[in-house]
């Protein structure tokens, strides 16, 4: 007995990793100690019924979603979906952004819409007037332009428009928040008229011609250097309107390329 | 990572998925839990697949991180209260047959006793198969604390197998 197995030297042997020159003296320190040789032989017995009990598991077969290949293609799956979620959540950001950006053009119409709306609402009003179309009328074109250049506070210029088709009927004033604005009318042999709004106010952005059409009528709109809203307004097609319209800016000398 | 990272992976990574779903399933006792595991130990081991050691046992390293994932899961469960898995054996152990220990089937439930510790140890050296020094690296301790954990761990197994012989024997 002065050999004796250490504890650790019987775990050892119980899982089969006890060096060999070892060996022979475990096993005679067994020999001699019968219940010492129980307790090893129930170490080997559990760690058998272990291994029986949890063999089934590591003999199935490994189910799909633990395949490398599968777990790969979750992960990319994953990082896509989050991907686009970013994505979508720059999206809302930068739309968040030219939203506030951009904010002024939503929150106040823009200044040739506010044109044209009023170049449009005028000729409404004053084309079907059969007695009172105009308030100066064309007999009187040098008093017009003077009339309008004073009330307007800026020279202004009655483009002729007879080219074209149309000669000049004469011109009235309207009210605007802004100041005083106004419209002159032209028709054709036909007697389909035509008017030509020009308003004040706005910040000095010049623009290109912008079309709006609201039921049969056409209007062509475009703000000048100054700032200041000109609208062509007729019961007629676009292309026959713009060419008017570009005109009309030559004459005035507010054309804008674009 | 590409197509052939992916491949090597596959390669050298599925042999050990029958031996972590064992280990998994040892330690949780409900097929769903312990393939959540293993997936989510494989997913942390191709995730960190650049990070591992290339001179290291990828069989350590991944029964590694399944247990740290084991092990945090638990202590998780714990904050969130008790959870009883489905096919779990919580039964007290019904009066041993005659001739004591070994039934197959109390062997589990003995083991589920047993403190985490020295189950795992149980499964890693004696189910396993790792030697001593890749049990100590999976479990993170010393070779001694692995041996000292083995001996405790199988004495109660002993004793809770063989209930009759408990008050006859002194543990060490």
């Amino acid at each position: 007995m002065t050999d004796r197995a250490t504890e650790d030297e019987l775990q050892a042997l119980v899982d089969g990793r006890l060096a060999p020159e070892r060996r022979a003296a475990v096993e005679q320190h067994l020999a001699d100690d019968a219940a010492l040789a129980a307790r090893i032989a129930a170490y080997g017995a559990q760690r058998e019924a272990l291994r029986t009990q949890l063999r089934f598991k590591a003999e199935e077969p490994i189910p799909a979603r633990l395949r490398i290949a599968s777990i790969q293609a979750e992960r990319r799956r994953v990082a896509k979906r989050r991907f686009v979620a970013m994505a979508a959540a720059v999206s809302w950001l930068a739309l968040g952004a030219g939203i506030g950006w951009f904010g002024k053009d939503f929150a106040m119409p823009a200044r040739e819409t506010v044109v044209a709306a009023d170049a449009i609402a005028a000729h409404r009003t004053f084309v079907v007037d059969a007695t009172h179309p105009v308030e100066v009328d064309a007999s009187r074109e040098a008093h017009l332009v003077q009339w309008l250049s004073k009330r307007l506070g800026r020279p202004m210029k009655v483009p002729n428009l007879s080219a074209l088709g149309f000669k000049l009927m004469g011109g009235r004033l309207l009210p605007t928040p802004e100041g005083v604005a106004c419209q002159i009318m032209y028709d054709d042999e036909q007697g389909r008229r035509l008017t030509l709004y020009m308003r004040p106010g706005g910040a000095a952005t010049e623009t290109p011609l912008r079309f709006e059409r609201d039921g049969s009528i056409a209007n062509y709109s475009w703000l000048d250097r100054g700032g200041f809203g000109f609208g062509v307004t007729a019961d007629t097609d676009a292309k026959r309107l713009r060419g008017i319209a570009e005109s009309i800016q030559q004459q005035i000398g507010t054309a804008v390329s674009h | 990572m590409q197509w052939w990272v992916m491949d090597e992976i596959a390669t050298v990574v599925e042999p050990f998925i029958p031996g972590l779903r064992r280990y998994a399933w040892a330690l949780l006792r409900d097929q769903d839990a312990a393939d959540d595991l293993v997936q989510d130990c494989l997913e942390r081991a191709i995730r960190g697949w650049r990070q591992r050691r290339h001179d290291g046992n990828l069989r350590v390293w991944l029964l590694t991180i399944l247990r740290n994932l084991f092990i945090s899961g638990v202590r998780q469960k714990q904050r969130r209260g008790p959870h009883v898995a489905l096919d779990e054996v919580s039964a007290p152990l019904v009066e041993p047959s005659q001739e004591t220990y070994l039934h197959l089937r109390m062997v589990l439930a003995a083991l589920d006793a047993l403190p985490e510790e020295q189950r795992s140890v149980l499964l890693l050296v004696g189910v396993e198969d790792l030697t001593y020094e890749e049990a100590a690296r999976v479990l993170e301790v010393p070779v001694g604390t692995v041996m000292s954990r083995l001996s405790r761990g199988r004495e109660r197994l002993r004793q809770s197998l063989e209930p009759g012989t408990v008050s006859l024997r002194r543990v060490k």
